[in-house]
């Protein structure tokens, strides 16, 4: 039977899972914005994620919600002892969200190159920051026996959270060029068709290097794969899903390559959550105050009450975010209501 | 400068800047319904055009209130780690009701809103717009729950594990209707109602001041002057109503904010100022024993003050006392300004009445003063104690974190506000000044003529 401290690992990581694939797109596009070169084309982009880029952040919102009512001791301390590192952060996604609301008021060209080069340079730090973080959670982090984090944050750019940290830029990257061929037509789908294959082969050379990284010097990852040989299934479909990609997006079928590229990311979620199971925040030394989903999370009673919230409130966001997507579905186009 | 300090200057920063724009998206959201739902009824086109123009003043708001919103979120667990390990069983669960219940509800349809008045059918829109003013009020809901738990905690109970005691939902029901959630929530809900109505009766009055959008400018400022009228009206009940509940459950506070040292008959202050030291208010002119009536219907009743209280667990006096003050000042400035306004506009004068049109434009900030002040009063009137009776404020910061990391990050939002800020003002100046396309009735048969005319042309030409 499983409890509820492991349903409540799984729904953080399903809206972060969620975050990732929303938000993942439009960062990606961000990422990739500076390869377009016309103005139209630059709006094009901009706008292909214009009605749904803050809706995908408040993915990230309602994620630290989850984890803060559901494991404070871990919100505390991640939000705490990152504190840099996540000061940092909101200061990018402040600077993102200004520099896609301002970037076409003013017709003046130096104007409009300097807010893309904001928006794009602010979507890669953005990503890379995001798998910062994650890259610490896997080589754990210094925590004293009362759950502070007593590390610095220098420390926390070690060269695999580094590593991880470029593997997202690159997944972001091949998730946002799949998303703009779905949106675009003409010439810039043509243009966009060839960064489709160039970041699948970034994203999977970087995939290759941090798995050969996480093997050699992070093994206590695998653990749970070698008890359960079962769950390599994961691992395969999720090859098969990137392998997916490139034949979906040569056979013209755009949305499968993008529900192949959001199925990748999903995977990777399930097999770096396998891998931490059942820590949230290993300790490293002393493993032994690791924060786990039992001495992190709230109580049980909370955890319940969170639990039927959930099962009242998800099916509607479910509802809406693909009644919105669909709204939206097809090409972008550009009118008065544009960016 | 200690970590206190500066972990409490940086919330109080981003928070007030924060708070500039969640009122303004949900006073404009009921407007919006007003609007739309005038246009719907009446086909006019002028309301459609009044629509749009603020639709996009919104969602510039929204965007702003999102970017700021998410520092909020994360700043809990940055700078009062201590805090979310003690409060995340109860107050994480409220923001987390916010994000599932308010946050995608309104971020979602305000895409359609915003982007979608050619892909939806008119009743699809309208019924987004009623759904992302919804969005925004159930977000104010969870978040004043929350907020009112801090002030009155119940509910709950505290839990000792490891010589680290947190408090842990007993009872939820208990702590959603915790003493002051609905006073608050209404109080917070009308203040913010007064935001966005002056916003659309400020910009109103400049176009009829400027004589430009005439139509659009009346029927504007019409709509705002209804939810101004309520709303002022509301918020001194809801006022009221707090108060009783802060006499009640939170006496140190009451107490500061009349100054009252005492206990003994209170006196109501219009204002004053109040010296800390001989404890006893400076410059005052008040009604005796008026508070004492207010609460107790009873001029001669005493009121506790705050000689009465532990002297390291009373707020700071004058700076309680003179937000508070302001603040009720303004609100009733605000009743003042709707009613004369109305007045004027029964004997058909407001529109020619170029003083009156003068205050009206800028009236736009008093709701956003009196908000800002609202908030301070009831925050800082509730020192030294982060969570009511349980937790004070110095106890409750990160320890991982140094003040160096704070100036740092400080200066860092500093900066950015300040250039949001900026931005913000260029942008809403710019769509004021652009004003609303005008789609007139003649235009819009016009333009339909023109294509039925070629289309006709085009099938002449292709036969």
């Amino acid at each position: 039977m499983i409890d509820l401290n492991t349903i409540w690992f799984l729904l953080v990581g399903v809206l972060l899972t969620g975050y990732a694939i929303l938000d993942g797109f439009d960062l990606g596009v961000g990422a990739l914005h500076l390869l377009t070169k016309s103005d139209k084309d630059r709006r094009l982009s901009i706008n292909s994620i214009g009605p749904v880029w803050d809706g995908n952040e408040v993915w990230l919102i309602t994620a630290g919600g989850a984890l803060f009512a559901a494991f404070p001791d871990v919100y505390a301390t991640v939000f705490s002892g990152f504190y840099s590192a996540f000061m940092l952060l909101l200061f990018v996604l402040i600077f993102r969200a200004v520099a896609i609301e301002f970037r076409s008021k003013q017709e003046s060209k130096r104007w409009r190159a300097a807010w893309d080069k904001a928006f794009s340079i602010s979507s890669i730090v953005i990503a890379l920051l995001m798998g910062v973080a994650l890259g610490n959670i896997v080589t754990g982090i210094p925590l004293a026996q009362n759950k502070e984090f007593i590390g610095s944050f220098i420390s926390l750019l070690n060269p695999f959270a580094l590593l991880v940290g470029i593997t997202t830029v690159s997944l972001f990257m091949m998730h946002g060029a799949i998303y703009l061929v779905m949106k675009t037509e003409e010439e810039l789908q043509t243009q966009v068709r060839g960064w489709v294959n160039n970041t699948i082969i970034f994203f999977v050379i970087c995939f290759v290097t941090t798995t050969m990284a996480t093997l050699i010097y992070y093994p206590q990852m695998v653990n749970h794969f070698k008890e359960m040989p079962a769950l390599f299934l994961i691992a395969i479909l999720n090859m098969l899903a990137i392998a997916n990609i490139p034949r979906e997006i040569y056979k013209g079928n755009e949305f499968r390559a993008f529900f192949s590229s959001a199925a990748s990311i999903a995977l990777l979620m399930v097999l770096f959550a396998i891998g931490i199971f059942p820590n949230l925040v290993l300790s490293n030394p002393n493993p032994e105050y690791s924060l786990t989903i039992y001495n992190a999370a709230s109580s049980q009673k909370t955890l319940m009450i969170m639990l039927i919230m959930a099962i009242i409130g998800i099916p509607f966001v479910l509802a809406y975010t693909i009644v919105i997507h669909k709204v939206f579905k097809g090409k972008v186009k550009l009118d008065d209501t544009s960016y | 400068m200690d970590t206190e300090i500066l972990a409490r200057l940086q919330f109080a920063f981003t928070i007030g800047f924060h708070y500039i724009y969640p009122p303004l998206s949900i006073g404009l959201g009921v407007l919006l319904v007003l609007m739309e739902g005038m246009y719907l009824k009446t086909k006019n086109k002028t309301y459609e055009n009044i629509t749009r123009f603020w639709i996009k003043i919104f969602a510039l708001i929204f965007a702003i209130g999102v970017a700021t919103g998410i520092v909020m979120e994360f700043e809990f667990g940055t700078n009062w780690a201590s805090y979310s390990r003690f409060v995340g069983d109860v107050f994480g669960s409220a923001l987390a009701a916010e994000g599932i219940f308010a946050f995608f509800l309104e971020s979602g349809f305000l895409a359609i809103l915003v982007f979608g008045w050619k892909k939806v059918s008119p009743r699809m829109h309208f019924f987004s717009t009623l759904m992302v003013s919804l969005g925004s009020m159930l977000s104010a809901v969870w978040i004043v729950v929350a907020n009112s738990w801090q002030q009155t905690p119940a509910g709950y109970h505290l839990v000792e594990n490891g010589g680290i005691s947190r408090a842990e939902i007993t009872d939820f029901w208990a702590m959603i209707f915790n003493p002051s959630s609905v006073d608050r929530l209404l109080h917070t809900l009308s203040g913010a109602w007064l935001a966005g109505a002056f916003l659309v009766i400020s910009v109103s009055a400049f176009y009829l001041l400027k004589n430009k959008h005439i139509d659009f400018a009346k029927k504007s400022i019409k709509l705002g002057l209804v939810l101004a009228i309520f709303a002022s009206l509301f918020q001194l009940f809801t006022g009221h109503h707090s108060a009783l509940g802060i006499s009640e459950n939170q006496p140190a506070k009451l107490a500061a904010f009349e100054g009252h040292f005492e206990t003994k008959s209170a006196p109501l202050y219009l204002f004053g100022w109040v010296n800390e030291k001989e404890q006893k208010v400076n410059f005052g002119i008040g009604i005796p024993g008026m508070l004492s009536y207010m609460v107790y219907g009873d001029f001669q009743k005493p009121i506790k003050g705050l000689n009465d209280f532990k002297p390291d667990e009373i707020p700071p006096v004058n700076i309680v006392f003179q937000t508070y003050h302001f603040m009720v000042a303004i609100g009733f400035t605000l009743i003042g300004i709707s009613i004369l306004s109305l007045l004027f506009l029964r004997k058909e004068k407001l529109f020619t009445k170029k003083w009156m049109l003068k205050i009206l434009v800028l009236s736009v900030i008093l709701p956003q003063i009196a908000n800002q002040l609202g908030w301070m009063s009831a925050e800082i009137g509730r020192q030294p104690w982060i969570v009511y009776n349980l937790l004070k404020t110095k106890d409750a910061l990160s320890k991982s974190v140094s003040s160096e990391e704070i100036i740092f990050s400080l200066i860092l939002f500093t900066l950015i506000y300040a250039f949001l800020f900026i931005l913000f003002i260029f942008l809403l100046d710019r769509k004021i000044k652009h004003g609303p396309d005008e789609i007139s009735e003649a235009d819009a048969v016009y333009s339909e003529q023109k294509s039925i005319f070629n289309k006709s042309n085009n099938r002449e030409l292709h036969s």
